[in-house]
């Protein structure tokens, strides 16, 4: 078991609001961590941070033991976080697999060639009919990113993640604005990736999150309150009080 | 080194500076609050300089001229407002350009059609033409003191604007957020119209107090927008107190250029060779520091708070 | 073969045949229209490479266009009067390469400063640096300022004569078709997908990996070596250059060619081009107050026709929702 990321000290402050104050999280190698937290804790911020959207106003953040505090956002992609948005965010004039194959494109390399059609280099076609597959998105491949439902820019924004490669996922609320049905899909899915990606999540729902997690913490008004097992953050007394219970 | 040439120069200098000032403020004032970029600016600036110039010789009194242009230019703001920036601030900064760029032609070809193809010349009352002695050998037009004085007002007035009212409080804000705007229960569209025809009137000033100095002609307004957009970039855009300090820099470094440079490049080539290459660096040199400014800071000296 | 397509060839075979049949039933005025349009469609073509399809709002367009001309001018003047041997020439490959190295070094030098900055920001310093060179050639009296300066002898080129009006009009008539070619190999390269994905979502494109800044940078500089080489052509055509031609104005004038004809298409910059030069001609046939009707009409252009010509074919033939 070795740390994929360690998160120590992390502070941010939007005028008089700490939106993440001192944060320390530790990944390890093929968890599944979720974050949970009421509206406002500050964990989109928290995730901004960590992909390089925003930067920190102190503490540093260890991915495989390199510091990318202060790394731009494509340096840390290109050593493999990627992350999800919780408000949809496609390219959206593009094909659904356009979308995915400039994110296999993007570790595949040779983006600086002028001449070559892209559309008919078969592996990354290939490559990313099959994430699409993958999240049951394959018969929209051809159309434009803007024609599709919310539930299915849910799934083509996990479909982009999944194709970077990437090593650590970071997923902001993925199932945000799902109906039932879909989030029983959606969680399904989630299961098939555990163990073959690093994954912290982000969400609201509970149910989702007590049976995804091998671990969870909890982030309230900036601060991580607990980190524990499902089990352990179940019961104990200060997420209850916070966060989890007596509503 | 002339010393008392370098004095007159600064003068002149800063005398541009707040005149750069005027047109800028207005610039930055409407896009920090109504987001909107507005190429048409400079016309706006021509106008004021065309009406002014007419009830110049209508009330045969430059001054009485002014007051009574200055809520007149306002009010052609206004229906550039309500008529077409209006239908412009919910589209993308791209149709802005292209919608303002139209109006410009709209505008330079109806002064035409109403002032004729060339520039009228404003004579100014003789109290106001004379000359002042500041120390021996500097020689100041009074004139050029009145813009200096009113520049300096100008820009008093904006600061007490922008911190002492309810106007400045949004402002400030960087209010261009709407449902912030209307959260504080404030009607949207005539705020908007009024920020406009301020703006417009600022212009219209620089406009109407530039104008006997050279003349009011039809080619002036696209002469002064690149300028103010530089000075609104190098000073950060929104921000007003950055327009004041790129406006008077960049004053000074025009002018200082354009009356130095040659003497300077003598110190090191041909007279000959400084005489051609002063006037072309001195062209470029507010380019040249905006461009070494943004290098270094891309959002200008004073970039707005986060928007 | 979709409606676009249809058209986009329908409008290139009219531009291949009608001037020439034209001149040659000695009607050497829609001829000079016609190179003019190509020549300036060229500059279109190159400015959609980065405003239709990469995003970029670049306001200083023109100062390419002015570049290709003097790298014209100024070799040519020295060939014909002296001094400054190192560039005194006629040779038309040589003036090619000048323009099209000098416009690629501008485009290099003020596109690394104006790509630091968005939005209007963007807007403004590229229209600023189009000024720059605006008023660098204002101020330079050794070849006329604010004069201009008048070609003597056009650009030798080997197999063409440019003193033909039907080969010049053919030179830009295929510089066009590969101008056009270009774009359209550039745009659905890998490349070109990464410069579309940055213009739809820069911020998503970061998140995969890729620094966007270099890649705009590039077909910044790609569109800027073009429309110089558009300026040579440009300055053989006229015989006379001027700094006006750099003027922000000319900038805006072919941002309204882009977006009049439709920005990211193929034929779109051609058919604005088209349409704005016939407008003009035929406007300022009526009055010299053509300007006024001109721009009422770029304004309602903005207000209420959205993606321009081709916009409005590809909703006629319901490709667009």
């Amino acid at each position: 078991m070795s740390t994929l990321l360690q998160v120590s000290g992390l502070k941010k402050q939007f005028g008089g609001v700490k939106a993440t104050d001192d944060v320390n999280i530790e990944v390890i190698k093929g968890e599944l961590h979720a974050i949970i937290g009421p509206n406002g804790a500050g964990k989109t911020t928290l995730i901004s941070q960590l992909s390089g959207a925003v930067r920190p106003d102190s503490g540093s953040i260890i991915f495989k033991g390199r510091n990318i505090t202060n790394r731009p956002a494509h340096t840390r992609a290109k050593l493999g976080i990627t992350r999800s948005f919780q408000i949809t965010s496609l390219i959206m004039s593009m094909s659904v697999l356009d979308n995915v194959a400039l994110a296999v494109q993007a570790h595949d390399g040779h983006s600086f060639k002028l001449f070559k059609p892209a559309r008919k280099v078969t592996h990354l076609r290939e490559n990313a009919l099959k994430t699409l597959q993958q999240v049951g998105l394959e018969n929209r491949a051809d159309e434009p990113a803007s024609a599709l439902s919310h539930g299915e820019h849910r799934q083509l924004e996990l479909a982009i993640a999944l194709a970077s490669s990437a090593e650590m996922m970071l997923l902001d609320e993925p199932m945000a604005g799902l109906g039932p049905e879909e989030s029983t899909t959606m969680i399904n899915f989630l299961k098939t990736l555990k163990g073959q990606k690093t994954i912290l999540l982000i969400e609201h729902d509970m149910d989702a999150v007590f049976a995804l997690a091998d671990r969870i913490s909890v982030l309230v008004y900036g601060k991580i309150i607990a980190t524990g097992k499902p089990d352990e953050i179940r019961a104990n007394d200060d997420v209850r009080h916070a966060y989890l219970g007596e509503e | 080194m002339d010393y008392t040439l370098l004095f007159v120069q600064v003068i002149n200098g800063v005398q541009l500076g707040l005149l750069l000032f005027l047109v800028a403020s207005g610039l930055t004032l409407v896009f920090g609050i109504l987001d909107f970029v507005n190429l048409a600016h400079g016309s706006i600036y021509m106008i004021g300089a065309f009406i002014c110039a007419s009830l110049t010789f209508y009330l045969g009194n430059f001054l009485l001229a002014v007051l009574v242009a200055l809520p007149l230019t306002g009010l052609v703001g206004y229906a550039i407002e309500r008529f077409v920036a209006r239908k412009l601030y919910e589209k993308d900064h791209l149709d802005h350009v292209l919608g303002t760029f139209g109006l410009i032609l709209v505008l330079d070809t109806s002064a035409h059609l109403i002032w004729g193809p060339e520039g009228i010349s404003v004579p100014l009352p003789l109290w106001l033409d004379g000359q002042v002695e500041i120390f021996e050998g500097a020689v100041i037009p009074t004139f050029r003191l009145l813009i200096i004085a009113t520049g300096l007002g100008v820009a008093g007035g904006l600061v007490w604007l922008v911190n002492y009212t309810r106007l400045g409080m949004l402002i400030r804000a960087g209010a261009s957020n709407r449902t912030m705007v209307s959260a504080l229960g404030i009607d949207i569209k005539t705020l908007f119209a009024l920020v406009f025809a301020l703006g417009s009137m600022m212009a219209g000033l620089a406009g109407m107090l530039i104008s006997p100095i050279t003349e009011a002609s039809i080619g002036m307004g696209g002469q002064i927008i690149i300028t103010a957009f530089v000075v609104i970039i190098v000073g950060g855009i929104g921000s007003m107190k950055g327009a004041f300090i790129a406006a008077i820099i960049i004053g000074l470094i025009d002018t200082l250029g354009r009356a130095f440079l040659d003497s300077l490049f003598e110190l090191v080539m041909s007279e000959n060779a400084a005489e051609t290459a002063a006037p072309a660096v001195s062209a470029m040199m507010i380019y040249i520091l905006m461009a070494v400014i943004l290098a270094v800071r891309p959002q200008g000296l004073f970039p707005p708070k986060v928007r | 073969m979709n409606i676009i397509g249809k058209i986009t060839i329908a409008g290139m075979l009219i531009l291949a045949i009608v001037p020439p049949v034209l001149l040659l039933s000695g009607q050497a005025f829609y001829m000079d229209l016609a190179t003019r349009l190509v020549i300036l469609g060229i500059g279109a073509v190159s400015l959609n490479l980065i405003l239709g399809f990469g995003g970029m709002v670049s306001f200083g367009h023109a100062a390419f266009i002015g570049l290709g001309a003097y790298a014209v001018g100024i070799p040519a003047y020295h060939a014909t009067y002296g001094e400054f041997e190192m560039v005194a020439s006629y040779n038309g490959l040589f003036h090619i390469a000048l323009a099209v190295g000098f416009s690629a070094l501008f485009a290099l030098f003020t596109g690394a400063i104006s790509l630091r900055t968005k939005g209007v920001y963007f807007i403004m310093i590229t229209m600023a640096f189009g000024q720059m060179a605006y008023y660098f050639f204002l101020s330079l009296d050794v070849y006329g300022g604010d004069d201009g300066l008048t070609i003597d002898v056009r650009s030798e080129l080997p197999l063409i004569n440019l003193d033909s009006p039907m080969q010049l009009y053919g030179l830009s008539y295929v510089s066009l078709l590969i101008a056009m070619l270009l774009v359209n190999r550039i745009v659905n390269s890998r490349f070109g997908m990464v410069l579309q994905g940055t213009k739809g979502n820069a911020e998503r494109m970061a998140t995969l990996g890729y620094n966007t800044y270099y890649y705009q940078l590039l077909a910044y500089v790609i569109s800027g070596a073009m429309c110089g080489y558009a300026g040579f052509l440009l300055g053989n055509f006229t015989t006379f250059i001027s700094p006006d031609m750099m003027h922000w104005t000319r900038s805006g004038e072919l941002m309204f060619m882009v977006i009049l004809g439709g920005a990211s298409t193929a034929l779109g910059p051609i058919l604005g081009s088209s349409l704005f030069i016939l407008l003009e001609e035929i406007l300022s046939s009526f009055t010299i107050y053509w300007h006024l009707p001109f721009g009422l009409l770029l304004i309602l252009v903005v207000l209420f026709i959205r993606g321009g010509l081709m916009g409005l074919f590809k909703s006629k033939s319901g490709e667009l929702k």
